[in-house]
């Protein structure tokens, strides 16, 4: 087998017993960027001279982290100190961060070995990676598909098996959504689980980082590392971080899992909704006791998020003004050169947000919009907290279709949006959910189930998709390159 | 017609925190440009603040002093505006939920005590600065953004600018007192804007009110508020409106003079801080910053008055700084006498400190020196006119009076005899003077002592001079 093909705990376990050396894994995985990623596009900067020198640095080691070697791709909105972050923006095209993320703090303490940063929808707005301001990112199951977004070069990277693993942010499914579209493994955490130090902001109460993996125990590990605590960041939560490995396996007998009626409607794909109940009576079946249940705010999570992510956002991308950091275009005078600057330094998408954001935060419409859906989302977190007396897990669709082609969307941003209808409201909530392969449609395009837990409860989602992997194969499939 | 002014106060107070208000930066004043600054205060992507605990305690303790209610759960809120010198393009500070709310401020004014209410105490960041040094371009120094700057706003009881002074003399000594504000009106650390309007007197409604910057000393306050008054009663006197509008105090001219009118006002799209989490301050931690205040100068003032058997004057004039009356306190717990202490203080240490624009704190003696030089003189070591010399020295130098006493030899004469020798002398040297004296003329004997005193350089005992003389001259 490739080495390329392998997963963190399968080229750990490798390593470990030295058959494998760091440096032997990195050439595969850049073997196999130098093979595919011209036809991907999932990176918008390769670390290769910095990665083979840390893989050097460690070839002879002994081996003292988690990581020790395994070369991950991080999605290029989260800052690593003297590599570019350009969050796949123009305005940030050539910044280069003094100071690292806390995420990738911790995977460096462990002996990760950064592969490169990937590409996304410009500031994490967008469900495709379209918005990007460098270029698209091929679905490597159908090069003339979407890979979903904004993480999409995150899913692209770890499904075309151009990295071991890799990072992403999920502010309203852009972990879910791209893993599912790419037939693997995505996991958002609970909001406050991992820190946001270093994660350029989109929407501050909403966004949270998580990985994208090619099976669920990966997902527990990066999560054990990344997650806890973070004195630089007032929203991560003081508690404990449970070894999330030691949740895998165990069975799921009488575990109640919750089947929202509001989340198989119609314009849900057929093939979707049956790849879903097919999974559910597979869960029956290794003991799992499925209920119907109810979210009844559902419908009004995207108009919710769309009004609290572009306020937010609004305010969080007023930085970007040509005086400090990052593009900047000359005026006659200062409103001149903000407006030149940010002008040319932002794409079409994210100029609609901000301006859809001051529109919410406006006075005289403050009360109507931002203050109304900041209501409405109370309403759509309590709708999971009573569900949640009721069941352990809820199981939905992770999208309403799978990947989508390139430029079917992109005249109609409603349409856009709709795609994220069944990851939205997890994240107004703020609760955990990960997403995992569930089978294929008939054109052979991956679908993803979305298991979403209690509030800092990812033991018992990772615990179910876990015990759904280990029964089915989907997650052994690869594309074809 | 009789016009009355209406006006409402909008006070910003630097703390006196060590470190900024979102991150680890110093806040000491005057560094090189841009040196206290960090991914956090510059507002890099991906940063995030931290609350400084420190500067909610001093916004909580003033909110205690001024008699406020504390919010049990304050919220901080984005401000949104684009200016070079805000980095993130917007401020941090709070909106709906302050930390402080109500309270009052107590003023004396010509004998007539008032109450000033307080609307609302609440903690924002400060911005940096912008330097235009000439030609196309401006610079920007971010050393004091994030620096935490404390807002006040009260009610619109002020009546005229001589209440807006006191009011802002009382609150920056409470400032001072509680070690939150350094009170520095000049250097910007205590700033200072006011909504004024006037109204014909005994209406009800306001009138249109005007905002006025940019007085950066109690002087200014006065002199802007009194010009801005008459200027609104002049205008409204010839039947003119008034133009709701920001105005500059311009000291050189003596005028204020519009700034940006009301059309131009920001809308600053406020929302809830998502970076930041409520800030709870529950009863434990209320407790703990109530005993952390000190007495405060209207009630040291009464106590110095019952406990020191002061006159007011003194217990005020020693009450208003809080390093003053902690000074005074030290040399009395030493021994010195109460009211010698103050004299000394009001008299010589006041005249010198202000001579050289000193603060107490600052100054080269110290309470024990103080009191050391006072049990000279009650000891007849030295006399109280040479003790003015030996204390000038003292502050000088810092060094102690019993040292400089010795090394000059300003040692008093109590010898009997030596002073008998020099009496003598004097008298027989000035027999008209011995003559009128014995006459009558009984106020010459200020005449004689002065002549002994200037023999002996001022070191004869002066109750051994007097006693001498008039047994002489009786004779
Ligand atoms: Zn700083």
């Amino acid at each position: 087998m490739e080495l390329y093909r392998l997963g963190i705990r399968e080229a750990i376990e490798l390593i470990s017993k030295k058959e494998i050396s760091p440096l032997e894994l990195l050439e595969s995985v850049f073997q196999r960027i130098d093979s595919v990623e011209e036809r991907i596009k999932a990176y918008v900067t390769i670390e290769r001279e910095s990665a083979f020198n840390r893989a050097r640095g460690l070839e002879n080691k002994p081996m003292e982290g988690k990581l020790h070697g395994i070369p991950v791709a991080v999605k290029d909105n989260i800052c690593t100190r003297g590599v570019r972050t350009t969050c796949s923006s123009r305005i940030l095209e050539n910044f280069i961060p003094p100071y690292e993320s806390t995420v990738t703090s911790r995977l460096t303490v462990q002996g990760y070995i950064l592969a490169g940063k990937t590409n996304l929808d410009e500031f994490a707005m967008g469900s495709s990676t379209e918005n990007s301001a460098f270029f698209i990112t091929r679905n490597p199951w159908d090069t003339e598909r979407v890979p979903g977004g904004s993480s999409g070069g995150s899913a692209a990277a770890v499904a075309a098996d151009e990295c071991i693993a890799a990072l992403g942010s999920d502010t309203g499914g852009s972990i879910r959504q791209p893993a599912a579209f790419c037939g693997i493994v995505g996991l958002k955490p609970t909001y406050g689980r991992v820190s946001r130090y270093g994660l350029v902001a989109f929407a501050s109460s909403l966004d949270q980082i998580g990985p994208l993996t090619k099976c669920v125990e990966d997902a527990a590990i990066l999560l054990n590392i990344i997650g806890g605590h973070d004195h630089h960041d007032s929203t991560s939560v003081a508690m404990s971080v449970p070894d999330f490995t030691s949740a895998l396996g165990m069975d799921i007998k009488g575990l109640k899992i919750g089947i929202p009626r509001e989340y198989f409607i119609e314009g849900v794909d057929k093939e979707v909704e049956n790849g879903v109940r097919d999974a559910i009576k597979r869960l029956e079946s290794l003991g799992a006791v499925p209920l119907e249940i109810s979210l009844p705010h559902t419908e009004y999570a995207v108009a919710t998020y769309y009004i609290l992510a572009t306020s937010e956002a609004s305010s969080n991308l007023a930085r970007y003004d040509g005086v400090k950091y990052g593009l900047r275009m000359d005026g006659e005078n200062l409103i001149e050169m903000y407006m030149n600057t940010r002008h040319h330094g932002f794409g079409a998408e994210v100029k609609r947000r901000i301006i859809l954001g001051t529109y919410a935060l406006s006075s005289g419409y403050y009360e109507a919009y931002y203050r109304k859906a900041q209501q409405v989302r109370t309403l759509i977190r309590q709708d999971f907290e009573n569900a949640f007396k009721e069941v352990d897990v809820i199981i939905t669709p992770t999208t309403p279709t799978p990947a989508f082609r390139i430029g079917e969307k992109t005249r109609d941003p409603l349409q856009m949006y709709l795609s994220d209808i069944f990851t939205i409201p997890v994240n107004l909530a703020g609760v955990p959910a990960i997403s995992i392969p569930c089978g294929f449609s008939g054109e052979g395009l991956p679908i993803g189930l979305q298991i979403i837990g209690r509030h800092f409860d990812e033991e018992n989602i990772l615990k179910v998709a876990y015990a759904y992997e280990q029964d089915t194969e989907w997650h052994k499939r690869r594309p074809v390159l | 017609m009789q016009y009355e002014a209406v006006i409402g106060l909008e006070i910003h107070a630097q703390l006196l925190t060590e470190s900024k208000m979102f991150c680890g930066c110093p806040t000491k004043f005057g560094a090189e440009p841009n040196t206290q600054t960090c991914p956090v205060c510059v507002g890099l992507p991906g940063v995030l603040p931290v609350i400084n605990k420190r500067a909610i305690e001093y916004v909580v303790k003033t909110g205690l002093a001024l008699n406020c209610e504390i919010t049990q759960y304050s919220r901080f809120a984005r401000k949104n505006y684009f200016y070079p010198d805000l980095p993130k393009g917007y401020q941090i500070s709070q909106y709906e939920l302050p930390l402080c709310r109500g309270g009052y401020l107590e003023i004396a004014l010509n004998g007539r005590r008032k109450k000033i209410r307080l609307t609302r105490i609440h903690l924002e960041e400060d911005a940096g600065k912008n330097i235009h040094e000439g030609g196309d371009y401006s610079l920007v120094d971010l050393n004091r953004a994030g620096v935490p700057l404390m807002e006040i706003v009260t009610e619109p009881d002020i009546r005229s600018a001589q209440e807006a002074a006191e009011f802002m003399r009382r609150l920056r000594m409470i400032l001072r007192y509680l070690g939150v504000c350094d009170g520095n009106m000049e250097q910007g650390s205590l700033r200072c804007d006011a909504n004024v309007s006037v109204r014909p007197a005994g209406q009800e409604g306001f009138g249109v009110k005007t905002e006025i910057k940019n007085m950066n000393s109690f002087k200014f306050i006065e002199k802007a508020l009194e010009y801005e008054i008459n200027r609104q009663i002049r205008l409204l006197s010839k039947g003119e409106k008034i133009v709701q509008e920001t105005r500059l105090w311009d000291a050189k001219r003596g005028i204020t003079e519009s700034m940006r009118s009301k059309e131009e006002a920001h809308d600053y799209r406020y929302f809830p801080e998502p970076d930041l989490m409520p800030v709870e301050i529950d009863e434990g931690w209320l407790n703990e910053i109530r005993a952390q205040i000190v007495e405060l100068p209207d009630a040291r003032m009464e106590r110095f008055i019952k406990e020191y058997n002061l006159p007011e004057d003194d217990a005020r004039l020693l009450t208003e700084e809080r390093a003053m009356a902690d000074w005074f306190e030290e040399a009395v717990r030493l021994g010195g006498h109460p009211k010698t202490v103050a004299n000394w203080m009001m008299g010589e240490l006041l005249r010198l400190l202000n001579k050289d624009g000193i603060q107490i704190e600052d100054s080269k003696v110290k309470p024990a020196q103080l009191v050391g030089l006072l049990s000279l003189i009650d000891r007849d070591v030295i006399s109280g006119k040479i003790a003015k010399t030996v204390f000038e020295e003292m502050y000088q130098t810092g060094r102690e009076a019993e040292v400089i006493v010795k090394e000059k030899g300003l040692l008093q004469i109590t010898d009997t005899e030596e002073i008998e020798r020099i009496v003598e002398d004097i008298l027989n040297n000035n027999p008209k003077e011995v003559e009128r004296f014995r006459a009558g003329e009984q106020k010459l004997l200020g005449f004689f002592v002065g002549q002994v005193m200037k023999a002996t350089k001022g070191k004869a005992n002066p109750r051994i001079v007097n006693e001498l003389l008039r047994k002489k001259l009786s004779a």
